[in-house]
């Protein structure tokens, strides 16, 4: 799926749940690497699958603030647990990547790794999911300078969506306008039926490539009746989702409250660990470190995951500018529900949750939105300004 | 469908990430703790052109990689010009170069003191400490069209005298009759003679016509806050003057996030900004 293409085909089809292994094997024929929900340790996570059996079938999974459990669901359901603490952005946008390689034999020279993008068919993508993509694409190649190696793994992509048939406690996707369907952005979108006869799934194609690897497949038009029932799945889960966001004026809210003081109240709980940036599917923020070999022949530059969470991410002579965990808290939870708006024309959070459940004290951004909105304290700027620790040049 | 169609052609990352390798032709302190560099590009040929203000993303190799403003003269494409002040681990490794040692530069990167648009005003430049070095090429840039400006003042102000960077330039600056420049320190030591106290104290008596003239201003971010309130008070309008902000940087191009100041990208978005549009985030403490 490149991210151009767009999802006018809505043509729509039954693939039975005992042809769900031949949709692989078309994928793998095609040369796509399976990626795909799997059960790891105790959670779900986003890894290479080799087979329809390596999915975490019949499992589902609890989520509460600060809480995961995986336990037994609907036997023999595919896509029955809800996301893991992966997303797919580590594919795309990899945790460490090598830019380049420096030598100096007397010059330096510098030679820029070569990044060969593979063809991935990610397997079951929840639609807040693509919107966190569509939120990536605006910030790594929407601009004036693009992340070519991002550009260049988004163009070799296979995407198979899944709507969601159960909300998380933790999901607030309708509040966020990401889902629960997947609307665009897929080349198939499959809605999961099991009922005690029959275990299938509706097929929705959205783009050329997924029809062509989708003819390929045993399947059957979809009738009237099927595509009822994958509506009103879908429809019950965005009744049913376990978190909910205000977003009404929102940029402006937070804007307005930048010195409220409940940001005292979270910060006295927050253990500024960085957890939430590091699930986060849009978290961008990336460091680089320069890495030189023992013998000084060569160094690398090396680009990684950062954390605005961390003390050193702000750090110039002098001081760091956000010292505290409170001006951290703030500037995450601001970045992505208001300033993500001023700079890429979109809200940063897409309603995924999984900041919520895997924040290790339980800090529930909903609800520190809310606390802010029920204690708004407005307070266009404030005239006296502590000094920023600057060394007086 | 053969296998060949399933080859992917590799990547880089992209160009503006690559640092192109440059060659130390001269270096020169400027000061006890100040020096400067001028790079030729090892391969030949010119540098990029770039505009006052503009900075680049310059690595010493094995060590790390920090933004530095350019301090030469934009109508020159044959030697880049970095000055820098020896503050930590990159800036001390970058001292140590000599001659013929070669490092890393990426850019130019951000935005400009947009000098031409105070044609036909006065032009009022005051720099703190280091912040006079990206304000040189703007100075260039005016001296190169003197006629199209009205009267040009300089206020400089630096810890000692043995601070005054660019000393010789000073004075040959200070002994033309089209340019008003004035120096001070904060503290007097040996035979200096000049004025002694904060830069700020220049702005009240300079002479400028407050409606119309543009400010550009460069030096620790207290000294601009300052600044900028003697400047409205002497009633330059905010829209008339601009500040060069300073954060952690770690791409140049908008895409680590590291140099966020709240909706802006301090490296895109600046690091030049008029300054009636970024004054409510330097009213806000840790933004
Ligand atoms: C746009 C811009 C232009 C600049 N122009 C100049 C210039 O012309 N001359 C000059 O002397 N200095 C300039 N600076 C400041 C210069 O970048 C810092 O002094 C330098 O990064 C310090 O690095 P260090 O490793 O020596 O210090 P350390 O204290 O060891 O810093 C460690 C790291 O923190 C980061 N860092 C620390 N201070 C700063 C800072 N002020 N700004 C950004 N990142 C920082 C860097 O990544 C640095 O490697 C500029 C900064 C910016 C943002
Ligand atoms: S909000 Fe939770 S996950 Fe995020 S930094 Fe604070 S303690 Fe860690
Ligand atoms: S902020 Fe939280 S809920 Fe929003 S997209 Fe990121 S991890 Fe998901
Ligand atoms: S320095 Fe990376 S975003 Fe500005």
């Amino acid at each position: 799926m490149t991210k151009s293409s767009k999802a006018d085909f809505k043509s729509r089809f039954v693939l039975e749940r005992q042809d769900f292994q031949c949709l692989l094997d078309a994928l793998n024929g095609q040369g796509y690497r399976l990626i795909a929900p799997t059960p790891r340790d105790g959670a779900v996570v986003y890894d290479e699958i080799a087979a329809v059996s390596d999915l975490p079938i019949g499992l589902t999974d609890e989520q509460e603030r600060g809480t995961y459990r995986l336990k037994d669901g609907d036997p023999g359901r595919l896509f029955g647990c809800g996301l893991g603490p992966h997303s797919w952005k580590k594919f795309l946008y990899p945790a460490e990547l090598r830019l380049w390689n420096a030598h100096a034999n007397g010059s330096l020279a510098i030679t820029p790794d070569d990044h060969h993008p593979e063809r991935l068919a990610l397997i079951g993508v929840r639609a807040c999911e693509l919107g966190a993509l569509r939120v990536l694409d605006r910030v790594l190649s929407g601009g004036q300078y693009h992340d070519t190696v991002y550009e260049a793994q988004r163009d070799h992509l296979f995407i198979v969506a899944v709507n969601c048939g159960r909300a998380g406690n933790t999901c607030f996707c309708a509040s966020m306008n990401t889902g629960p369907r997947a609307e665009s952005g897929f080349d198939l979108a499959l809605t999961e039926i099991l009922e005690p006869e029959r275990h299938y799934f509706v097929v929705e194609v959205g783009s050329e490539a997924g029809q062509r690897l989708f003819d390929g497949v045993p399947h059957q038009s979809a009738l009237e009746a099927d595509v009822q029932k994958a509506t009103t799945i879908i429809e019950t889960t965005a009744t049913h989702m376990g978190r909910h966001l205000d977003t009404t004026g929102i940029k402006d809210l937070l804007y307005a409250n930048f010195e409220n003081s409940e940001w005292d109240e979270v910060a006295a709980r927050c253990l500024t660990c960085g957890n939430c940036t590091l699930v986060c599917p849009t978290c961008f923020c990336t460091t680089v470190e320069d890495v030189a070999e023992l013998t000084g022949a060569s160094a690398q530059r090396i680009r990684r995951w950062d954390s605005c969470f961390t003390m050193d991410f702000s750090y110039v002579v002098g001081g760091h500018v956000r010292a505290s965990a409170r001006s951290r808290y703030r500037q995450w939870l601001t970045h992505k529900l208001a300033a993500w708006i001023d700079q890429f024309g979109s809200s940063g959070c897409v309603g995924c949750g999984r900041c919520i459940t895997w924040c290790p004290v339980g800090i529930d951004l909903t609800e520190e939105a809310k606390t802010i909105r029920a204690h708004s304290q407005p307070k266009p700027e404030t005239k006296s300004r502590k000094k920023i620790h600057h060394e007086n040049t | 469908m053969s296998t060949l169609d399933f080859v992917t052609v590799p990547v880089n990352v992209s160009d503006p990430m690559i640092p192109r390798v440059y060659r130390v032709l001269r270096t020169r302190w400027n000061t006890g703790d100040t020096f400067s560099l001028e790079l030729v590009p090892q391969e030949g040929g010119d540098i990029p052109a770039f505009e006052p203000g503009q900075f680049n993303m310059v690595y010493i190799y094995g060590v790390g990689e920090i933004p530095i403003s350019i301090s030469g003269d934009p109508a020159r494409r044959d030697l880049l010009i970095h000055t820098t002040r020896a503050v930590g681990t990159v800036t001390h490794s970058m001292s140590k170069l000599n001659v013929d040692d070669t490092l890393g530069v990426r850019g130019p990167f951000g935005s400009a003191w947009p000098v031409e648009l105070g044609r036909g005003k006065d032009i009022v430049i005051v720099a703190g400490g280091i912040g006079l070095a990206p304000l040189r090429p703007a100075m260039y840039r005016i001296l190169a069209n003197r006629e199209q400006y009205g009267r040009v003042v300089l206020l400089y102000g630096a810890r000692t005298p043995a601070d005054v960077l660019y000393r010789k330039e000073l004075e040959q600056w200070r002994s033309q009759f089209d340019l008003d420049v004035f120096v001070t320190v904060d503290r007097a030591t040996g035979n200096w003679r000049g004025s002694v106290g904060l830069v700020t104290q220049l702005i009240g008596r300079a002479p400028f016509d407050p409606l119309n003239s543009m400010a550009i201003v460069c030096g620790p971010e207290l000294m601009m806050r300052f600044t900028t309130m003697e400047l409205m008070k002497r009633g330059i309008s905010g829209n008339n003057i601009y500040i060069s902000l300073e954060r952690n940087m770690k791409c140049g191009i908008g895409l680590c996030g590291h140099c966020q100041l709240g909706s802006v990208f301090v490296c895109k978005d600046g690091p030049v900004f008029q300054h009636s549009q970024v004054e409510h985030l330097l009213t806000r403490w840790e933004l």
